[in-house]
């Protein structure tokens, strides 16, 4: 994936002359000690990321840890004291007023936390609310505003006011109108925090499904870890202004890093936030006759493949250990071939994979293709639900 | 002992009465200058209002009682133009009613540009704050010596004062409706990359526009009691009625310009206190009321679509 926006060693104090404060960040201070000696509030303190192309890319943090003001920063909704914003390699910081007004209208769109939308306006006059401002005429951007708000589901309800319509809704509003704009950047600063856990759960789906056709490059602020587990390509960890842990999810939970991440992760449900690719035993398929390869089993049995890679049927541990103990492999008695197996997708969660467990089965992982590339014993899905390391050194065979 | 009157040793009198002589004599065409567009104004509003026949005037009071108010308003209206025409100050009335409309006029073209400035500017603001301040805390009457001693007496040097004492409420409440807006709303407008001037346009006054009607409506009332009050000086109107009625000691006279002047403040007071209702069946923007009246005879049925009440600033607690 190509890099869509880059932000280079953002500080962000709040005060009018920050030098004396920026200067202290450089020599190392930390957030309070700057408070302390100058009494300027930090906001953000030597923040490097880099958000892909097509990522729903996570910022979370407590409460005061800088989140909205590195979301605000992006779009200069606040004003950045040092450092570089690169959108597609052009200094957002840098950006002329004339610039910077074409860059919000154009490039980068916002969703709000309390969704902003003006009451005296209808939702398709607030879903147009950014086309007006460029100017497009009334005939096209309400056809777009009616685009759009199809997209996210309310397409009957343009002539309707934002208040009457429940929270969800009016959040569907507020990301129609970032939609609607056509700007491939979109920050979402708690977008979904002011919404009832259910009402929050269905949004979150429904961004997610979104996603799948828009492909926005995503910058979505939340206090919520789990929240950023479920969206997130990537996650960056704030704290006081600063990044503390940038990674994927996974790698995240798997390693946290500092005490202050794995207060985040401890609470986490790994069975989840990882899938059957990640815990399987990959299989190293040896010949059989006919055409047929074997993987062998954790448990000493095997899965039988025809020669596409398809799982055809599965062998227990002592059939094939008489399959080897008289004629050797390859000399048929596959009439044998006990068919009780189950399949799970790579992507599958562990959780699935626990659902779909049945005892006395062997478990074939296999690709989008359906071809086997791992199996999946039942100790393998608990020590990855408890987390264990991902891969033991060896013991395939008992 | 010392006497007060020992201290009266500054002639006051004498210098204030020397340096408005100079003001008067030197400044005399920045006075013309005020003069002149509020005298213009008044005179086509007394026109308009003098050659307007009684029943026209009714029919017009009462539609707009009903479209921008309640119907309840609208025969309420009705009943009140009635009432003062049977009290036969009609006349009177309706040149008290131009010096009103002439300084929701002005005031208007005045008052809302300068209440905009104050809530775009703190500098703008800390200078005039405190001459609103000074000229709402001065009593009406006092009001009267510089108008008189600038503008002399008449029917037109009093609107000057009806004008400045309406002024005020608008321009405090302008500049605190538009100030009250959210700053979410904003910056919803600042990130979708409104200019300064879109930013106004199409968030601020927009949601200020409750607000601003609720000025309009003081500034109504406070030029309803200046327009009796400017008698004084010599302002014709109802208040003259009333005054004179005073000075014959024709109590009957001055009890009719006295409930001639409660009738019309009354269906002032109505009309415009609906207007600025946020959810009111007046909750609507007045643009929009003005709109809906031009199109059509039907109450409007924007009912349900009607603003929500606008939500307290306070409440909006900063993102966390
Ligand atoms: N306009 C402002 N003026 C001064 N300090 C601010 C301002 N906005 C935010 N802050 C401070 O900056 C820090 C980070 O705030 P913020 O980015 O809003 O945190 P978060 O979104 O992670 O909760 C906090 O300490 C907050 O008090
Ligand atoms: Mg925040």
């Amino acid at each position: 994936m190509t890099e869509r926006l880059r932000v280079e060693n953002l500080y962000k104090v709040f005060s009018k002359s920050p030098d004396p404060a920026l200067r202290m960040l450089a020599a190392g201070a930390k957030k309070s000690e700057v408070l302390a000696k100058t009494g300027m509030v930090v906001g953000l303190n030597d923040v490097s990321l880099s958000v892909p192309s097509g990522a729903i890319y996570m910022v979370m943090g407590l409460s005061g840890s800088g989140k909205s003001t590195l979301a605000r920063c992006i779009n200069r909704l606040n004003e950045p004291s040092a450092g570089r914003i690169l959108l597609d390699g052009r200094d957002i910081v840098a950006a002329g007023e004339a610039e910077l007004r074409d860059i919000r209208r154009k490039r980068i769109s916002m969703v709000f936390q309390h969704f902003a939308l003006l009451p005296n306006r209808t939702v398709a006059e607030n879903t147009e609310f950014g086309l007006k401002l460029q100017g497009v005429s009334p005939q096209a951007r309400r056809r777009r505003a009616e685009e759009v708000l199809s997209i996210v589901g309310l397409a009957r309800w343009g002539n309707h006011y934002p208040h009457e319509l429940s929270g969800g809704m009016r959040q569907r509003v507020g990301l129609a109108r970032a939609l609607a704009t056509d700007a491939d950047v979109l920050i979402m600063d708690e977008a979904f925090s002011a919404l009832d856990p259910l009402i929050r759960t269905e949004m979150q789906d429904e961004l997610l499904r979104l996603q799948r056709t828009l492909k926005k490059t995503i910058l979505f602020i939340t206090h919520d870890f789990q929240e950023a587990l479920k969206l997130g390509t990537r996650i960056a960890i704030m704290a006081d202004g600063e990044l503390v842990r940038e990674g994927t999810p996974q790698s995240i939970v798997l390693e946290p890093g500092s005490d202050y991440v794995a207060a985040f992760t401890r609470e986490v449900d790994r069975s989840r936030l990882f899938d059957a690719r990640w815990a399987m035993t990959p299989v190293q398929p040896v010949p059989l006759a006919a055409g047929l390869c074997l993987a062998e089993t954790a448990d000493g049995g095997g899965l039988v493949l025809d020669d596409g890679g398809h799982v055809v049927g599965a062998l227990d541990a002592d059939t094939l250990r008489g399959l080897r103990d008289t004629a050797g492999l390859g000399t048929g008695g596959l009439g044998t071939l006990r068919k009780e197996f189950v399949t799970v997708r790579e992507c599958d969660s562990l959780l699935d994979a626990a659902r779909a467990h049945r005892a006395g089965r062997p478990m074939a992982v296999v690709d989008e293709d359906g071809r086997l590339t791992g199996t999946l014993a039942a100790d393998r899905i608990l020590a990855g639900i408890a987390s264990a390391p991902p891969h033991p050194a060896g013991g395939l065979h008992a | 002992m010392l006497d007060a009157n020992d201290l009266n040793v500054f002639p006051v009198d004498a210098w204030i009465q020397d340096g408005v002589a100079w003001i008067a004599l030197n400044l005399r065409p920045l006075f013309l200058a005020i003069k002149w567009p509020v005298e213009y104004v008044l005179n086509l509003n007394i026109f308009l209002l003098q050659e307007i026949p009684f029943l026209a005037i009714v029919a017009v009071a009462v539609l707009l009682a009903w479209r921008l108010a309640s119907l309840g308003v609208a025969c309420f209206s009705a009943v009140a133009l009635v009432a003062i025409a049977t009290l036969g100050v009609w006349s009177e009335a309706m040149t008290t009613l131009s010096l009103i409309t002439t300084a929701i006029v002005i005031c208007a073209a005045i008052g809302i540009p300068i209440g905009i400035g104050c809530a775009r500017s703190d500098r703008m603001w800390g200078v005039v704050r405190p001459i609103l301040d000074i000229m709402q805390t001065t009593p009406t009457f006092v009001y009267l010596v510089p108008v008189v001693m600038l503008f002399g007496v008449g029917t037109v040097p009093g609107e000057v004062a009806v004008v400045t004492a309406a002024a005020p409420p608008l321009i405090r409440f302008t500049n605190l409706g538009i100030r009250m807006v959210e700053t979410e709303m904003v910056e919803a407008g600042l990130a979708f990359g409104a200019t300064k001037r879109q930013l106004l346009w199409e968030v601020q006054l927009p949601l200020a526009v409750p607000t601003i009607l609720g000025g309009l409506n003081q500034t109504v009332l406070t030029a309803m009691v200046m327009s009796v009050v400017v008698a004084m000086i010599g302002a014709e109107g109802l208040g003259l009625v009333v005054l004179q009625g005073l000075g014959r000691l024709d109590v009957g006279r001055a009890a009719v310009g006295g409930i001639a002047i409660v009738l019309l403040a009354m269906m002032l007071d109505r009309i415009t206190q609906k207007l600025a209702q946020p959810g009111g069946p007046g909750g609507r923007p007045l643009l929009r009321s003005l709109r809906a009246l031009v199109r059509s005879g039907r109450p409007a049925d924007d009912k349900a679509t009607a603003r929500p009440p606008a939500s307290n600033p306070a409440i909006s607690s900063p993102d966390q």
